[in-house]
């Protein structure tokens, strides 16, 4: 028998609904390649197998009688961010130690709706803060993909590392993945792998570990456009919940994957074109708009000025966002308590310990900017140049660009433990600077593998759409993946 | 703007994360190369901009003002690392 993890969710769906095997035995296969694979790649933070192995066989009665949903027996990891019931839910944090939600998130209600099984929770940057996945409580992932003629540890990207390193290394059909800056698309971009942050208030917020409200998206990640497409579609949909969701039906992603570009205008913002850019990440990106250009798209130059505020915007924005979403964890509610002679001092000393430094950093800056006396010059200051992002793409947009292309991240996966971005805490921001500016704007944006570095490490490109279009997305980006034509499957070590 | 050793201990109080004497000249560096980073921002006109607050157009739903939902204090406490007869027990905050 072939080896059922390494089908596409869609060749498994097919299976499944062919009875060519059993969800049993697909979720037994992906058991198994986490058992032989976690201790060295770290994706999962926890391993829900009984519970898996429950939906497998609650799946195959449906599958059996000729029912089930659109992801009926297809296994899934799951961002430990998302509130599974009764399940480790800590968003990779010291500080919610041996939280169990009472509740189930929105996100995750809709993926078992529609039949999913659910393998475990993935591994992150802790709270979902870095692009590298090593502020994890849990320790880094290892990106499943290594230089050629090098067993030098490479970091998956993230936060949503767990989700993307798992997707590619096969321990999992698909996964949840979240976005608030860069977080689906940029370990997507370093593993060769598919991920869409949809429009803001396209997927439910409720029951997410909050991060970053205003900018804070739920998406998949997927090792094919049409797997994306068919995991966003489950996911979407409008819940009373969420103040920000958005009551607007949601369309078969899928049917759109093959729709090709022919007729629509690509912009190519030249502001995206940054000093000092590898030339590896040009090459791919001129490699990109003569593809679109084949298919018959136009392709036409484009300015957003405002492009280069855009990250230390965010660098405001988010982390005030943080630091009030944040206050939450005290001690007192859930997860961690450190003893106190005083309530005060049973805060400080619990915050202290259960939060990471990337994340109290954040926090401390987050509090500094909303602090009085600052609140103008930095924060209102932030929320004005978002509107000038946000008004770039609406011009764009306005004047008959249907997409805009441009490289996913600066360049391929670093080494673990890189002593630069170790030193520079902005150097590690940097990694965002193509993606960061997607969620100011709160639109659609999806990366997809496009090509490999010379050293053999896979390079993804962006696409972003206008609000509420992924489905342009969906199909441009198969445009992509069907050019480059590329197996992007890494050599197993594991 | 570059915040001083007194302003990293006044911002760690604020946000309630104790600062040992050790890490305040870490976190003094680390908070002014992040506001150096963002200074940036005063360069850009914005004169007559609104500043964001939906980055969707949309107006917030409201619903009639009754209560819809609850009843189940153990599952709010169920997590909590002391409760007592479904409280959350702190230290003693008023003598």
């Amino acid at each position: 028998m072939t080896d059922l993890t390494r089908l596409t969710l869609a060749a498994a769906r097919a299976g499944l609904k062919a009875r060519e095997f059993t969800s049993s035995e697909l979720t037994g296969a992906y058991l198994s390649a986490i058992e032989g694979g976690n201790a060295k790649l770290n994706a999962y933070v926890a391993v829900t197998a009984e519970q898996a192995s429950a939906q497998a066989k609650a799946s195959d009665a449906k599958l059996a009688a000729g029912q089930g949903g659109p992801l009926e027996g297809i296994p899934l990891g799951i961002k430990d961010l998302f509130a599974t019931k009764g399940v480790h839910t800590q968003a990779a944090s010291h500080i919610l130690d041996s939280f169990k939600p009472e509740y189930e998130s929105s996100v995750t209600s809709n993926l078992w709706r529609d039949g999913a099984v659910m393998l475990g929770k993935l591994n992150m940057d802790e709270f979902a803060m870095g692009s590298s996945n090593e502020t994890s409580y849990y320790g880094p992932v290892i990106n499943p993909w290594r230089a050629n003629n090098s067993n030098a540890q490479l970091v998956p990207g993230g936060s949503s590392g767990g989700s993307a390193a798992a997707v590619s290394s096969w321990l999992c059909a698909a996964a949840t993945a979240t976005d608030t800056g860069g977080s689906i698309r940029q370990p997507a971009a370093l593993t060769g792998t598919v991920g869409i942050k949809p429009t803001y208030g396209r997927c439910s917020r409720w029951g997410v570990v909050a991060f970053a409200s205003s900018l804070d998206q739920a998406g998949p990640i997927a090792r094919t456009v049409e797997d994306a497409a068919i995991m966003m579609t489950s996911m979407s949909g409008f819940d009373p919940k969420d103040s920000t969701s958005v009551d607007l039906a949601v369309p078969d992603f899928a049917a759109a994957v093959e729709r090709g570009v022919k007729g629509l205008v690509i912009g190519i913002p030249r502001e995206y074109r940054m000093d000092g850019m590898p030339a590896e990440i040009e090459a791919l990106w001129q490699q990109g708009i003569a593809w679109l250009k084949a298919e018959g798209a136009t392709v036409r130059d484009i300015s957003l000025p405002h492009t280069k505020y855009a990250l230390p915007a965010y660098y405001i924005v988010a982390p005030a966002e943080a630091s009030s979403n944040l206050a939450r964890y005290d001690g007192v509610k859930y997860g961690l308590r450190d003893t106190g002679k005083d309530i005060t001092d049973l805060y400080e000393l619990t915050r202290a310990d259960g939060f990471g430094r990337e994340v109290k950093r954040r926090i401390m800056i987050g509090t500094y900017v909303l602090s009085a006396g600052y609140y103008d010059a930095y924060y209102v200051q932030a929320q004005k140049v978002r509107t000038l992002i946000k008004r770039d793409f609406e011009i764009v947009f306005n004047d008959g660009v249907d997409a805009i292309l441009t490289p996913a991240t600066p360049s391929a996966a670093f080494g673990i433990g890189d002593e630069d971005m170790k030193a520079d805490p902005v150097k590690m921001y940097l990694n965002d600077v193509f993606t960061v500016t997607v969620n100011m704007a709160g639109l659609p944006g999806i990366a997809v593998p496009a090509g490999k570095d010379g050293a053999g490490l896979p390079l993804g490109l962006q696409l972003i759409g206008k609000p509420f279009d992924e489905e342009t997305l969906f199909a441009a980006g198969r445009v992509i993946e069907r050019s480059a034509g590329i197996d992007f499957s890494p050599d197993k070590w594991w | 703007m570059s915040v001083d050793a007194a302003t990293v201990k006044r911002i760690g109080r604020l946000a309630r994360i104790r600062i040992e004497e050790g890490e305040v000249e870490t976190y003094r560096n680390e908070l002014n190369t992040i506001l150096g980073f963002v200074e940036q921002l005063g360069e850009v006109d914005v004169s007559g901009v609104e500043p964001m607050t939906s980055v969707m157009p949309m107006t917030l739903r409201r619903r009639e003002d009754k209560v819809t939902d609850g009843g189940y204090p153990e599952k709010i406490v169920a997590n909590a690392p002391l409760t007592e007869d479904n409280f959350f027990m702190v230290p003693k905050v008023v003598e």
